[in-house]
């Protein structure tokens, strides 16, 4: 048993050095929700080195929801509900129960079934029954901490989502667009460049991600295929082409272009290859994000002085002003619907920058992130809950998340050189 | 104002000057534009026997000697894109000699400081690339020789968090394509 112990610590060990980013809470919520995940009893030879139960515990302890128990400081590691005494858990002032038996199937596949039991009312909450290759242990575990996460705070989790961020060497010779998973595991460097890479922009289908290269003619927007990696060329005018944003149907982009003398923003449409030009100010105009409904655009606009966030309606062609508080606002990102803005937010000139939370119906504005430095390039987790950013810390240039109300806080930084450019991918299909 | 109508007047009768000494000397050379600061003491003086290499004006050579022609990059303000009145002469002469030598080009590259956002500086660095040409322009320089491009936070002259990086890379760099 030791041994054998040995052995998964020893593989989980070399997997965790092998990845690129890790994770260190910062901040959880005061009220977490206690819960236990136990040991799953496994057959299956756990050839990739990732441990089932231990993915989907730090899933959850890291959403900053949940006060996850070691598995040492657990009673009793029962894997059936005839060994499940609920009498134990609540002796440990646990409220929630996972468990689980994974069973080693023909052709390298594998099965899990895991229950979720409410300790007071002591029933049963969430049974569930999935399969996979070895390979995808951690598709399964993310899976697995997605439906305990919604089935407990009625949110759709997001652990199964890819993030997008680009890492570059301290001399910023060699820049590299990679994609992950949410917590940093199973780094995929899709794209190698002398050039800066900046402004990743998922597809909604996660398929295809646009980017800005710039290269020494200036800079250029490209759409890749993530899975056969084939890069495209969208826009190469003159002047700037920038700012990629895919609208909410995935068939059109929202992009910055100053061919016409002045950075405006423009949408082109990815089948027809018609362009549409959208503003028309002589200030600077550019970050479009697209609103849910696909008929409004935010966008950063110099045209008030300094940098604020605007709002225009495709169809009227009308353009509101939606932040007045502070005196640089810039790169806008949607959450929750459209129900708030995330955005960088200096409060008075010459202050720090940090990201701010904007609630669009009541106008209230919150300063989210603290402990990090010229925070920027803030990302909206699908479910509207937490936004990843980057940011200065200890003089390297890391990711860090923070949940849309403030609560939750957690770094990401690179075990080598800087890590930028984050972007949330969307659910998986 | 009056003084850019002065600057104007100067870019005019320069330019005069460089098409007089055009239809005079058959037409100046790269190699005969990049003289440097040393022909302040030289003489001006044509290269024997090397075809295609002519005799420099001596209002061309004091041009091309002139010490301020070798700072090639102004400063900005924070998310500032309008060019500082310390940084005039320094664009005057730039102009004069492009003005002076209509075969030379420059690129003009505007740069910001990391603060702020990426995007946002892509397009300060565009404006500030584009004020400078624009500066350029109204002393007489022909916009065919002059080429913008933005690189926004992405290409710092000195890496560091402070005030005194931040000021070294909210700049324009002119560089020279051709002399």
């Amino acid at each position: 048993m030791m041994q054998r112990l040995f052995f998964i610590l020893g593989l989980a060990f070399s997997v965790f050095a092998k990845a690129e980013l890790t994770i260190e809470i910062t901040q959880g919520i005061a009220s977490s929700i206690p819960i236990s995940v136990v040991p799953f009893q496994t057959t299956a030879s756990t050839s990739s080195g990732d441990v089932l139960d231990d993915v989907i515990r730090n899933d959850l302890q890291r959403s900053g929801h949940f006060a996850v128990l070691a598995p040492n400081d657990m009673l009793s590691h029962p894997h059936t509900e005839d060994d499940l005494y609920f009498r134990d858990w609540r002796l440990l002032k646990q409220e929630y129960v996972v468990m689980g038996v994974t069973t080693e199937l023909a052709n390298g596949q594998f099965q899990v079934r895991y229950q979720l039991f409410d300790v007071f009312n002591e029933r049963e909450l969430l049974t569930q029954t999935l399969k996979g290759t070895q390979q995808q242990i951690r598709d399964v575990a993310h899976r697995i901490s997605d439906a305990i996460y919604e089935q407990l705070t009625g949110i759709r989790g997001a652990f199964s989502t890819k993030i997008a961020y680009v890492t570059t060497n301290p001399e910023r010779t060699r820049f590299n667009l990679s994609i992950a998973d949410s917590d940093g595991a199973r780094e995929k460097i899709i794209l190698s460049s002398k050039y800066s890479i900046f402004s990743p922009s998922w597809a909604p289908d996660g398929k295809r991600i646009a980017y800005v290269m710039l290269e020494d003619a200036g800079s250029r927007v490209y759409l890749q295929d993530i899975t056969t990696g084939k890069k495209e060329l969208i826009s190469s005018n003159k002047g700037l082409n920038s700012a990629p944003a895919f609208s909410p149907d995935g068939n059109k982009l929202a992009l910055t272009l100053s061919k016409d003398g002045n950075p405006e923003i423009y949408v082109v449409d990815l089948t027809t290859r018609k362009w549409l030009r959208v503003t028309n100010h002589y200030g600077i105009d550019t970050e479009p994000n697209w609103m849910p409904d696909g008929k409004h655009i935010i966008f950063t606009s110099g045209r008030s002085g300094n940098p604020q966030i605007y709002r225009k309606n495709l169809e009227t062609g009308y353009v509101e002003r939606l932040t007045f508080e502070g005196h640089y606002n810039a790169r806008a990102r949607l959450a929750q619907d459209g129900r708030f803005l995330v955005l960088v937010h200096q409060a008075q000139a010459g202050g720090d920058f940090h990201i701010a939370s904007l609630d669009l119906t009541r106008g209230l504005l919150q300063i989210l992130s603290s402990g990090t430095y010229l925070d920027e390039s803030p990302s909206v987790s699908p479910n509207g809950v937490m936004v990843m950013y980057a940011a200065k810390h200890n003089k390297r240039s890391i990711l860090a998340a923070v949940s849309v109300d403030g609560d939750v806080k957690f770094l990401v930084p690179s075990k080598s050189g800087d890590v930028r450019e984050p972007a949330w991918g969307p659910y998986p299909n | 104002m009056q003084n850019m109508g002065w600057n104007k007047l100067f870019a005019v009768s320069l330019l005069s000057l460089a098409i007089t000494g055009c239809a005079s000397s058959g037409g100046t050379t790269d190699e005969a534009a990049t003289t440097d600061t040393a022909m302040e003491e030289s003489q001006t003086q044509a290269v024997p026997g090397s075809p295609g290499v002519d005799v420099v004006t001596e209002e061309q050579a004091e041009m091309a000697a002139n010490p301020l022609l070798d700072q090639t990059v102004v400063y900005f303000g924070f998310d500032r894109s309008e060019i500082r009145p310390e940084f005039k002469d320094i664009l005057n002469a730039h102009a004069a000699y492009l003005v002076a030598n209509p075969q030379a080009s420059v690129t003009l590259e505007g740069h910001c400081d990391e603060r702020g956002t990426v995007e946002y500086n892509l397009a300060l660095g565009e404006r500030r690339a584009d004020t400078v040409k624009r500066y350029l322009v109204v002393q007489g320089v022909n916009p065919n020789q002059l080429e913008s491009v933005s690189f926004g936070e992405e290409r710092p002259a000195v890496v560091g968090s402070d005030d005194s990086a931040w000021s070294k890379n909210r700049r324009t760099e002119i560089n020279y394509q051709a002399r």
